[in-house]
């Protein structure tokens, strides 16, 4: 489904990702660690088109489609949904216009009629109650005033509703107390199913806890060191990145 | 984003509406005494009207035009302007909408406007709209009933001339200002409208109106009065654009609300903005004032300014009866070269008057716009309350947005609060919106809508969902 070939990129001239290969099938969920400042947001980032981050070489493709030759609603159109670390607040748009104009953006580019406004309603309802959102969320202006757990279901909320075949997830554990992490782990687990794979990226092991993954990669000063299953993730928690550091130089 | 790109997206095209060489019955271009009684001869003026006229003329060639506002354009010839001319005959104007520009008809389209509003506002002739006629009667039959006073300013002045003279100019006086001045001289058109005591005004003077607003004059003088406990809401302008061969627009409006009564007044402004390097726009220096004479009246001003090259415009209330209520809610876009100087005056005389002022300011491409704003507490104004609130949003690098907030508080017991943000439309609430599969064109307007809000929330409806689909159209550029 998503196949990242040798990928390097740089922000204000300085090498963040430096030959990164990445592949994900259909069914799989993949769990990016690393310790901080090894690259592992800019990945996703880059995947989704953030500006400011330049591919100076390699290849991102998704489904067979050259990513980087999409613009970034494109790509979302696509089927390649980013949940984001820090989701921004949009005064005034209210969150469920933003879901409706998404989602209606995403039909139209499969060829699709707007969604009749019914179907629409009662699709929210019964997402929003999935992810334990009082229905009042859908009338608040974008993230305006919620707090950091609130928002970080808000962004689960969005991929529930969007359906996506690559659910990327920037830190979605961050800042989320038990019972939230709980509420969002449950929400992407939904997701799950053969047709659909999952990127989460994450400092911690205990993320994984409650989504396990089938894939576990290590992220160190840009490129992937090790690889594994969700074994893997464990003894990271145990030794530390350190541990995968002295393993690979030597 | 890049930033070309960004103004790429913003540089938008100005659907502009038709332009027809038409004759008319215009004065030559120059202005003196003779030119005042020709209109005044022109309009079937009293005496005393001209003698009004006069002394604003002289009192005005005294004065000298404002150099205070953050503004740049060229000094004005006053001399090289044609102060009258007679509206168009029916028989030069379009016969049907099939005469009219399709573009024109497309932008209408756009807006929503009703379809039997479309004919009149492209200036179609008025007997060839079957529609708007009998929609018109219906309203003036409607009005009749119910007391309320709704015609031109040249009827009023035959018509009604005890009213005209007890309010003329008691709230903009002749020699406010340089272009109030200018005005009192030669005004030749405008509305005036008067409700009586105890009457709400049973519609909104809006549909009626903008449809014998098709024409609008270079000079528009508009007075409203509303009688004590009256209630009226007034709509001004149009989300149409507007073009106009005269360059200088100099209109003054007056309000005055006597005990009880309140006005609403919503303008919605788009007149030509001229082209990318902002010739042939419109001047727009506009005095708008209104009075709160009575204990406890209120008045509203609404704005939502998107034309003219440049805008000087600060709607103002002088709260002079205790309690009374003066509010000000303004979203002003600039884009290309235009410029913008506007703001509001809050005038606070009686005891427990209270203001609020909201305004929002967006600019785009090479755009300037300053918000200038004055808070005046009185030595009687006892327990007097202001909050003002001023946002700018830019979009993106080239454009400029200041605020000017004066405040002269004269009373110890005044509460007045103060906020102000500055922001640029961020790349990061764009990223957020496309990267939802949300094109940036529809995201831009959704940001900019979002941030409009608090403002249009205050419009009538109607007009409301018009200048939510005006702001998608002026901000409607060519991306990618």
């Amino acid at each position: 489904m998503l196949e990242v070939k040798d990928l390097h990129v740089t922000v204000e001239d300085k090498a963040i990702l430096k030959g990164l290969n990445l592949t994900i099938n259909a069914g799989e969920v993949h769990a990016i660690m690393g310790p901080n400042g090894a690259g592992k947001s800019t990945l996703s980032a880059v995947i989704a088109g953030k500006d400011g981050y330049e591919v100076t070489q390699g290849t991102i493709l998704f489904e067979g489609q050259d990513v980087l030759e999409m613009e970034i609603e494109e790509r979302a159109r696509a089927g390649l949904l980013l949940g984001f670390q820090y989701p921004v607040e949009i005064p005034g748009v209210k969150n469920i216009y933003l879901l409706k104009a998404a989602l209606n953006a995403q039909r139209a580019a499969r060829g699709e009629g707007e969604i009749p406004a019914p179907e629409f309603m009662k699709l929210v309802r019964e997402k929003s109650a999935e992810m334990k959102m009082d229905p009042s969320f859908l009338q608040r202006a974008v993230n305006e005033g919620f707090s950091g757990g609130e928002k970080k279901r808000n962004e689960i909320l969005q991929m529930l509703v969007l359906q996506p075949k690559l659910a990327m997830l920037d830190e979605i554990d961050s800042g989320l107390d038990i019972d939230a992490m709980k509420v969002v782990a449950d929400g992407v687990n939904s997701l799950r199913d053969a047709n659909r794979a999952i990127l989460l990226v994450t400092h911690y092991q205990r993320l994984l806890n409650h989504i396990e993954p089938d894939h576990v990669h290590v992220l160190v000063d840009g490129r992937i060191v090790k690889s594994g299953d969700k074994d893997l993730a464990l003894e990271l928690e145990a030794r530390g990145y350190d541990w995968v550091l002295e393993g690979s130089a030597a | 984003m890049a930033s070309e790109e960004m103004e790429q997206l913003v540089r938008r095209e100005y659907k502009q509406g038709f332009v027809t060489d038409i004759e008319s019955d215009t004065v030559p271009p120059g202005l003196d005494e003779s030119t005042i009684a020709f209109i005044s001869q022109k309009k079937e003026e009293p005496q005393w009207m001209l003698d009004w006229r006069l002394e604003a003329y002289h009192q005005w060639l005294k004065m000298t035009p404002p150099s205070w506002a953050h503004l740049e354009y060229p000094p004005i010839d006053y001399q090289a302007i044609s102060y009258f001319s007679a509206p168009k005959k029916p028989e030069d104007r379009p016969q049907s909408l099939d005469e009219v520009d399709p573009k024109l008809l497309e932008t209408y389209e756009k807006l929503g406007i009703p379809l039997h509003e479309r004919a009149a506002l492209a200036g179609v002739a008025v007997d060839a709209v079957f529609d708007s006629v009998s929609v018109t009667t219906t309203f003036k039959e409607k009005l009749h009933e119910a007391g309320v006073i709704f015609c031109s300013i040249s009827e009023a002045i035959r018509e009604y001339p005890e009213l005209v003279r007890q309010y003329l100019g008691t709230v903009v006086p002749q020699a406010d200002n340089y272009f109030a001045a200018l005005n009192s001289a030669v005004f030749t058109d405008g509305s005036f409208v008067y409700v009586p005591e105890g009457v709400k005004c049973p519609m909104e003077l809006s549909t009626y109106f903008r449809i014998n607003a098709a024409n609008t004059g270079q000079f528009e003088r508009t007075l409203i009065i509303c009688d004590k406990q009256a209630q009226v809401s007034y709509l001004e302008g149009c989300t149409a654009p507007m073009r106009d061969e005269n360059q200088l627009h100099a209109a003054v409006v007056e309000l005055v609300a006597l005990e009880d009564a309140y006005i609403k007044y919503s303008t919605v402004q788009n007149w030509y903005p001229g082209d990318e390097e902002g010739k042939g726009g419109i001047y727009n220096f506009v005095t708008k004032r209104g009075d709160c004479r009575g204990d406890r009246s209120r008045i509203s001003w609404t704005q939502v300014e998107t034309g003219s090259a440049i805008t000087w415009k600060y709607p103002s209330c002088m709260l002079r009866g205790k309690e009374s209520i003066g509010e000000f809610y303004s979203v002003a876009v600039t884009n290309g070269r235009q410029q913008a100087d506007t703001g509001t005056k809050m005038i606070h005389i009686g005891e427990n008057t209270r203001s609020t002022i909201v305004a929002k300011g967006i600019a785009a491409g090479r755009s300037d716009q300053a918000y200038r704003g004055l808070v005046k507490i009185g030595p009687r104004a006892k327990g007097a309350r202001n909050y003002t609130q001023c946002d700018s949003l830019l979009i993106g690098d080239q454009c400029g947005a200041h605020t000017f907030p004066y405040q002269e508080i004269g009373n110890s017991t005044a509460t007045v609060e103060h906020e102000a943000t500055t922001s640029k439309i961020a790349d990061d609430q764009l990223f957020y919106c496309r990267a939802r599969g949300i094109d940036e064109e529809d995201a831009v307007s959704m940001i900019v809508n979002g941030f409009c809000k608090d403002v249009f929330q205050e419009l009538p409806m109607e007009f409301a969902v018009e200048a939510e689909a005006l702001l998608n159209v002026t901000l409607e550029g060519s991306v990618g």
